[in-house]
């Protein structure tokens, strides 16, 4: 594959070909999953990589097993990764609730697909935009990213875990089928261009050592089992040792905490692209594929002489509040194209002033296909 | 005591934060925490080396009170997590603690896909009959006619021999022993442990607190009794005649065999790759 290659290459590959070159770029060497349309191809092909890196494939008797033997092989020292789709985004939720309450390093990429239920297993869809962000009960952030091509999708993998290994969690990537299908021209960087964060090792002495202490801005280090630290992890409120703990004030420190190294990192986590919005009346505000057609439809109205602009969060947890209250205090409208029921309209209307304010038009669509340049143009058109 | 003392017990604990310990007076959780000690104890092994994982339940709190890397994950997935361990550290000793309802209702799918894959652990089924934590409902274990706050009428949902049910499922390594046997319990552990494969370790124990109470089993040395009197060794069986085996549960080893191990077998795949490219 590319990434062995000592010079950029410019290759054709899939979304899903690009998820796994990424993860294996960024250093992944353990893949625990269960085949899913459409994300199974991220499976094959790490099947036939991991081994020959000497590194651990294991196919799972279903998603529960994938996730929880991803954070065990984390907990380990592995950089390790699963991907999947709808119903087993579904049934990984728990274990993703558990990696971020015990702060364990995790990639877990789901390519969506209609849904509920199995819903359409081939055809693009939107749907879990807000389960990424609450999915698993109780109230922990999320960081999720998502990407809008096959160069991108390459990228945010990388990305995911640096992330993951920074913030000690679980990062989420959401691809839309299409593109984990689609084929398209990527330039792999040569390796040596690449950054490449590892979790923070503890240097203490082992009876000294807390993995959940409060230094630098949250982020403390991780020792793996079998390095002689013999640290307790549990998916109960613990105190910074890891010991279970029902003391409000231990049990809230620790919320706190999971809270605090997202909220204080806020601009090392969100990315997002603005396109042509410098002098925009009008905004598009979509992401992943639906980008793409916003991008297009931009392009359309620009040569009608409207003044249209898109604005692309590549990062979509923790949301980015301030691009977003910039660009409604700059526009008169922001069309909200997405493949779901309003489901980036629903977060975007927390920003706006009032909730009677107009300036949020949705544009949705569930049924397997996608919304195309012209229908979001038109829409534009309507409101003008 | 065994060959190694108290002290060994002592030395294993972790001292700072985690006493007093969860379990009621009485419970045979304590017992079977210092039997797995004690094995431990006797083969002198890297501390460093060896993981202990457990699910949710009263029992599978015992990690975090054990001086071993340790990880107390969610309900039923133990063996899934462990599995992650193993497959990525192969060297490492690993160590499952799980109760009747953690690892044959919600992990039994887990349960019989490492037993299939022969992958190298040691899996102790803490087996009370009951569902403790959540307070008394009927696990796959509770005997017939058995009261649970879920069958207040008396069980009757079948159970699992959890020993006939790993057989079925490829184990290389199935005893069953009891909370009373700590000698017979602590040798089979440090079988198990040496076995290269699926190793599985059914142990009747008493949750006198809960079980006991509601199906009047006596208290704590009434249900110590029971282990002793209502079991027979698999060796003894065949002396015996008909009538001393009813109702009688059998201890002993009922397989131990090698076959192919998960991780050497992916071991081999990585070698065999290897010398193919360096062809
Ligand atoms: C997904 C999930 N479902 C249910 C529970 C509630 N729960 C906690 S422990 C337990 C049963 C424990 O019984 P067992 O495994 O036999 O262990 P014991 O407490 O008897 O040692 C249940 C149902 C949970 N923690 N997670
Ligand atoms: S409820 Fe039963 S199993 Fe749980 S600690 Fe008490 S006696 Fe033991």
């Amino acid at each position: 594959m590319a990434q062995n290659s000592q010079k950029p290459v410019l290759t054709l590959m899939q979304g899903n070909e690009a998820v796994a070159a990424g993860a294996l770029a960024a250093g992944c060497n353990y893949f625990a999953g269960y085949p899913i349309t459409p994300s199974t191809e991220v499976a094959e092909i790490l099947a036939n990589e991991l081994p020959k890196r000497g590194h651990t494939f294991i196919q799972m008797e279903d998603e529960i097993a994938s996730i929880a033997a991803i954070i065990g092989a984390s907990l380990a020292g592995a950089k390790s990764f699963t991907a999947t789709s709808g119903p087993g985004f579904s049934l990984m939720q728990e274990g993703i609730g558990f990696a971020k309450i015990t702060e364990t390093p995790c990639v877990v990429v789901n390519v969506q697909r209609g849904g509920p239920s199995t819903g359409l297993p081939t055809s693009p869809a939107q749907g879990e935009i807000m389960q990424s962000r609450w999915g698993s009960h109780g109230d922990a952030p999320a960081i999720v990213l998502y990407p809008d091509s096959v160069k991108e999708s390459y990228a945010l993998t990388i990305r995911a875990f640096n992330l993951a290994e920074k913030y000690r969690t679980c990062v989420v990537l959401l691809l839309d089928e299409v593109l984990g299908h689609m084929r398209e021209a990527i330039t792999i960087p040569d390796a040596s261009e690449i950054q490449i964060i590892n979790r923070i090792k503890p240097t203490v002495p082992a009876n000294w050592y807390k993995h959940y202490d409060e230094n630098q801005k949250y982020l403390s280090p991780l020792a793996s089992y079998g390095e002689g630290y013999r640290f307790h992890v549990t998916g109960l409120a613990h105190d910074a040792q890891g010991f279970p703990t029902n003391k409000p004030q231990e049990a809230g420190a620790m919320m706190e905490r999971l809270q605090k190294k997202i909220v204080h990192n806020i601009r090392d986590l969100v990315q997002i692209e603005s396109y042509k919005m410098e002098d925009a009346n009008i905004a598009i505000f979509a992401a992943g594929i639906m980008a793409r057609s916003a991008k297009a439809a931009v392009k359309m109205a620009r040569a009608e002489g409207l003044k249209v602009g898109l604005l692309r969060p590549l990062t979509i947890w923790p949301f980015p509040d301030d691009a977003v209250r910039k660009m409604l205090k700059n526009v008169d409208y922001v069309v909200v194209p997405e493949l779901n029921q309003g489901q980036f309209l629903h977060e975007l209307r927390r920003l706006v002033k009032s909730t009677t304010d107009s300036k949020l038009i949705g544009l949705q669509r569930v049924n397997g296909t996608l919304i195309t340049p012209t229908e979001i143009l038109q829409k534009i058109k309507d409101v003008l | 005591m065994g060959k190694v003392s108290q002290r060994v017990v002592h030395d294993f604990l972790r001292h700072d934060k985690k006493f007093p310990h969860v379990w009621c007076s009485g419970c045979s959780n304590g017992t079977i925490l210092g039997t797995i000690i004690r094995a431990i104890a006797e083969q002198n092994l890297d501390r460093n080396n060896i993981t202990m994982v457990s699910g949710i339940g009263c029992s599978s709190r015992m990690p975090v009170y054990i001086d071993l890397n340790t990880l107390h994950s969610l309900h039923g997935r133990a063996i899934a997590f462990a599995t992650g361990i193993k497959t990525f550290k192969p060297d490492m000793k690993v160590i499952v603690v799980t109760g009747d309802g953690d690892s044959t209702a919600i992990g039994g799918n887990h349960l019989i896909h490492a037993a299939r894959r022969n992958i190298d652990m040691t899996v102790i089924v803490v087996n009370n009959n009951i569902y403790g934590m959540t307070g008394g409902q009927y696990s796959p274990t509770t005997p017939d006619d058995a009261k649970a706050t879920t069958s207040p009428y008396g069980n009757f949902d079948r159970q699992f021999d959890i020993c006939d049910l790993v057989i079925g499922a490829g184990a290389t390594y199935v005893a069953r022993s009891s909370a009373f046997h700590t000698m017979e319990l602590q040798k089979m552990i440090v079988d198990a442990m040496n076995h290269k494969g699926f190793s599985i370790i059914d142990v009747i124990s008493a949750c006198p607190v809960i079980y006991g109470r509601m199906n009047k089993k006596g208290g704590p040395p009434e249900m110590m009794q029971a282990m002793r009197d209502n079991t027979v060794l698999n060796t003894a069986t065949a002396k015996l005649p008909p009538e001393k085996l009813e109702g009688k549960t059998i201890r002993g080893v009922f397989k131990n065999v090698q076959c192919p191990e998960y991780c050497e077998q992916y071991a081999k795949v990585v070698e065999k790759i290897k010398e193919t490219s360096d062809e």
